[in-house]
This record gives structure tokens, sequence and C-alpha cells, in this order.
């Protein structure tokens, strides 16, 4: 249809209504605009406030100088009164580094369980793709103090763990690098199974025996049969893994101790406990700029499957 | 049906037992009688008896029910409507990409920078109207910026898979554009609806750090609440209320099932 404005007073049918352009315009304004406002004012516009905000400074109390300097960004890459040190850097390779491991743990499990799921008779399957879910809709802060609770040294693991002398007798496993991943896989492994599922529920078995006809191996089968087709949903369970998981802060808070801070805690930080508003903002784009990279990749690859 | 490799299907049942453990071992402390520390001392009902006199938490649940029901009644309109909005209108190729983009923001935006977001927002808002001081209702409008894009997305789906049969039937016998809306699409519509209702429900009480950041000293929720004793140590009340909500979900999760199955 003719976007023009000559072309608005024109008759023409759509979805089986005789009307105009102009009054399908005006019409549909009323149903887009409340909901476009609301995510534009609340979202976009504080958005790029913060854009704006990570070129100020932090004033003696809390309150933001408007100076515009890079600042926040040269103390993003490590330079401070002290001169330069690695510790920021440090924060945002750990948080890549530890959203990497997250989802490639994830992936390796996800497939496994996405499979059984899949190959379940169809009047359980809902059932068990339920059981997936249900963990995931106890709010977050409780699982993962559940996990503190099962890696304190009174319980089987950690007694375990003494015995094989990992960790020194009466020790617990938290706080721990290791306690923040086992937080991290159990939080986002439904986000994975759930898009992987619906690829493998569509997955067309011939080509599967066609390799299988040919004899080729059960490694090959998979990365040649299988995996390819599955792409367009891993590839969304890795965005709604890898991306949350970067930003994350109440894992490592609870799980990881002082010492293991992720880029989330970092930002909490300075909103919250240092006011520092401008560096957290400036921290903050950091995190979304990758975000909006793992979008690009979504548009792109992600075509065609539903994200929720 | 596909024989699965045993191996696969060990995995498979290792790693599900493994997202219930968590649960099982809260609900198992939430019987013990010890009070602190968790050795194994004697089964008790006590901390639910104990939880339903307990003001604090009484007053947090309640809170967190207003939240969660207020926020999604909000964004199931805001988001049904722009649902509507998009696929049943003749938007240019451009601003539908615009539009598109806009509605996964919410989606692909990491948590914790909607928060800081909204907390630069409320901070703005305040100059204008002392509404905006941080309590349930910028928790409301924080929760709703994130719910209004997934109910959207649910109910999209389904209007897609309605195709364009139907509403040209309505119209061909001419119903007007009001009682279209009322006598056939929104019935039609109604499961994507509920689901996304749920969704977007369940994600609100699953949501911490949207309300950590825009919650006043008067607007504790369970999850806040949680957080707070877990920093100066968790009493068996906590498993006790844990559990209920474990319940509590699992239920709701099985009657949006039946539901959506539908």
């Amino acid at each position: 249809m003719q976007t023009t404005p000559s072309s608005l007073g024109r008759l023409v049918v759509w979805f089986g209504e005789l009307t105009t352009p102009g009054r399908l315009y005006r019409r549909g304004l009323w149903f887009l605009l409340p909901a476009v406002i609301w995510i534009l004012g609340l979202l976009v516009i504080p958005g790029l406030a913060l854009v704006a905000l990570s070129f100020a400074e932090r004033g003696q109390y809390g309150d933001v100088l408007w100076n515009w300097n890079l600042e926040n960004y040269s103390r993003l890459l490590g330079y401070g009164i002290f001169g330069w040190s690695p510790d920021t850097i440090l924060i945002l390779l750990r948080s890549l580094w530890v959203a990497f491991v997250t989802t490639v743990i994830c992936v390796v499990l996800a497939y496994p369980l996405a499979f059984f799921i899949a190959t379940q008779p169809p009047r359980t399957r809902y059932l068990w793709l339920a059981l997936v879910i249900i963990p995931f809709w106890t709010n977050l802060v409780i699982r993962t103090y559940a996990w503190q609770m099962l890696l304190s040294p009174e319980f089987p693991f950690a007694k375990v763990a003494q015995v094989l002398g990992l960790i020194p007798a009466d020790g617990a496993l938290y706080p721990s690098a290791f306690a923040v991943y086992i937080g991290m896989v159990t939080a986002f492994l439904p986000f994975v199974v759930m898009p992987l599922f619906s690829s493998v529920e569509r997955l067309d078995w011939s080509l599967v025996e066609a390799a299988q006809d040919l004899y080729s191996s059960r490694v090959r089968t998979f990365f040649q049969g299988i995996w390819p087709q599955t792409l367009p949903g891993l590839t969304v369970g890795i965005i709604l893994t890898f991306i949350p998981a970067m930003g994350m802060f109440v894992i490592p808070d609870l799980l990881g101790g002082a010492k293991y801070l992720l880029v989330g805690n970092l930002i909490q930080q300075q909103f919250y406990s240092s006011r520092d508003y401008p560096y957290g903002a400036a921290v903050s784009l950091g995190l979304m700029i990758l975000t909006l990279f793992g979008l690009a990749i979504y548009r792109r690859r992600g075509q065609g499957v539903e994200l929720v | 049906m596909h024989r699965l490799n045993p191996l696969v299907r060990t995995v498979a049942l290792v790693t599900l037992a493994f997202l219930y453990l968590p649960m099982l071992a809260i609900a198992i402390l939430s019987f013990n009688r010890t009070r602190y520390g968790l050795q194994w001392n004697g089964f008790t009902t006590d901390w639910y008896t104990r939880l339903l006199q307990n003001a604090e938490i009484l007053e947090a649940a309640r809170n967190t029910l207003v939240l969660a029901v207020v926020s999604t009644l909000v964004a199931t309109v805001l988001g049904t409507l722009l649902a509507i909005a998009l696929e049943r209108y003749p938007w240019g190729r451009r601003s539908r990409g615009w539009l598109d983009n806009l509605l996964y923001l919410p989606v692909v935006t990491p948590d914790i920078i909607l928060a800081v977001a909204l907390v630069v927002a409320f901070g703005a808002l305040r100059a204008i109207s002392t509404l905006f001081e941080p309590g349930l209702l910028t928790m409301i409008l924080g929760h709703v910026t994130f719910q209004i894009a997934f109910v959207a997305l649910t109910v999209r789906s389904r209007l897609k898979s309605l195709g364009r049969d139907l509403d040209e039937a309505a119209r061909d016998l001419y119903a007007d554009y009001s009682y279209f809306v009322r006598r056939v699409l929104l019935p039609l519509l109604a499961p994507g609806i509920v689901a996304g209702a749920m969704l977007a429900f369940t994600l609100s009480l699953d949501d911490f750090v949207i309300s950590f950041f825009t919650a006043g000293p008067t607007s504790q929720t369970l999850p806040l609440f949680i957080y707070a004793s877990v920093r100066r140590g968790v009493t068996p009340e906590i498993h006790a209320l844990s559990t209920l909500i474990f319940l509590a979900t699992v239920l709701l999760v099985l009657a949006s099932e039946r539901l959506t199955r539908r």
C-alpha cells in the first residue's frame, strides 16, 4: 500500500473492511501509541539519558556535575588516580568469561534434555516441558539462597569435596567461582532448553536416517545431520542466556563473594552504595553495546523462531 | 518414535533432577525443628504457623501480589493493543522495522540496565511530581515496562496464526468495528491474551532486580525481604514461605498449561 499523503483518502479494502488509509492509520495509532510511549518514556529516553550521564562526573555528595569528559570511560579501561590497574578490565573480562562458560555448559546440557522431551509421546511431552520450566518460576533469590545452603559444609556436596581434598576439611563450596557457575547454569538452563526444544520438535529425522544409512559415525551424524537443523533454536537460546548472564548480579553477589565481582555487581555498586551515577552509566553502556550486538546476531540468524 | 541413546536419557534425567535439588532442600528444612544451622532435629510444622503470624512477611506477600496483579493488568491491555496494532495495520516497511526493534528491546535488555534506566527516569520525574518517590507505584511502572513486550509477542503469534479469513468473513457480514472487536477478535484472541498475562504475572513474581532498584522503604516485596534476610541470617520461616511459594507457582503453571493447551 502507498503511504504518500495524496493516497490517504483513497478507498481500500483492508481485512474485509472498506476504508481509507488515513482512517486506518488514525485508528492504528490509538492502538499503538500507549505501549510505544510507555517503552519510549521509561526505557529508550532514559537509556539515551544514560549516554549523556556517562560523560558527566560525580560531585562530592553523589550529585552530578555536567562537565562533559571521558573520565568515566578511561576509568572503565582501568586508569585511576593511582595509575593503571587491571581491576575493572578483569571484572569485564570475567563477566564475559562467566557468561561464555555458563552458556556453553547450558547448551551441552540442553541438547540431551531437549531430545529427551521431544521424543516423549505427545501426551506427556508438554508435562515434561513444564517440569523444566517450573523451577524457573520460583524466584531466583530463593533458588540462589538454596544453593548457598546446599554448598555449605553440612551438606553432602561439600563433604564429598572435603574427602577428595578439593577444599579444606570443614570448608564450604561457596563463596567460589564453582558456586557461581552452578547457580548460573541452573538459572539459565530453561532459557536454552525451551527454544532448542521447539527446533528439535520440528527436526527432519529423515536426514538423520539417511546419514545413518550411509554409515556416518555418531559424531558426524550429529554435527552434519542434527546440529545445523537446530541452529535457529540454539541461536535464540544462546542469546537468552548470554545477555542476561553478562548483567547478572544476584548470583555472583550471593554465591561469589566479594572477590568474584561481575559487571552487574559493579553497576549495582555505583547506583546503590557509592552513588556514582555517571560511572555506573558508563559501565551500563558498555554492557548495552554488547547486548545490541547480540540483538543484531539474533535478527540475522534467529529469524522465524519465536522468543516466547 | 525415535530411540534415544540411554546415555542421553540419563544425562537428561540427572539434569532435570538437579534443577529440583534447591527446592527439595528448602522444603525439607522447612519441617526441621532447628532454629539456627542446618542440623536435622525432628519434624515440625511450627514454622508454617509462625509464618502466618509474621506481620512483616504478610505485608511483603501482599505487596508482591498487588504489584504482580496491577502490573499484569496494565501490561496485558497495552501489550494486546500493541500486538493488534502491529499485526492488523498497514505500517510501512521502515516503521515496522523500528517498531520491531522497540518491541524486542525490553526483551533483550539486561535487567540491570532497565533498572538503571528506570532509576534515571524516576529521578527526573521526581522533579515534576512527588508521585514518583520510590514505592509501589514506581515498581508497577517498572514491571509494566518489561511485561508489555512479552504480552505483545505472545498475542502477536496468536494473531498471526489466526490469519485474515475470520476478519474478512465478519466484515462481509456487516459487523462494525466495535462489534467485530468485542464478538470476534477478542474471543478468538483470548487464549493468547491469557497466556501472555500468565507470562507477565510470573515474570513479575520472579523479578528481583527491577524491584530492588525501584522499591521504596514502604514497598517491601517477598524477593526483597528474602534477599535482605540472606544477609542478616535466614530464619526457618523463610524456608516455609519459599516452599509455599513453590507450591503456589506449580499450581499456577499447571493451571496455565491447561488453559493454553485448549
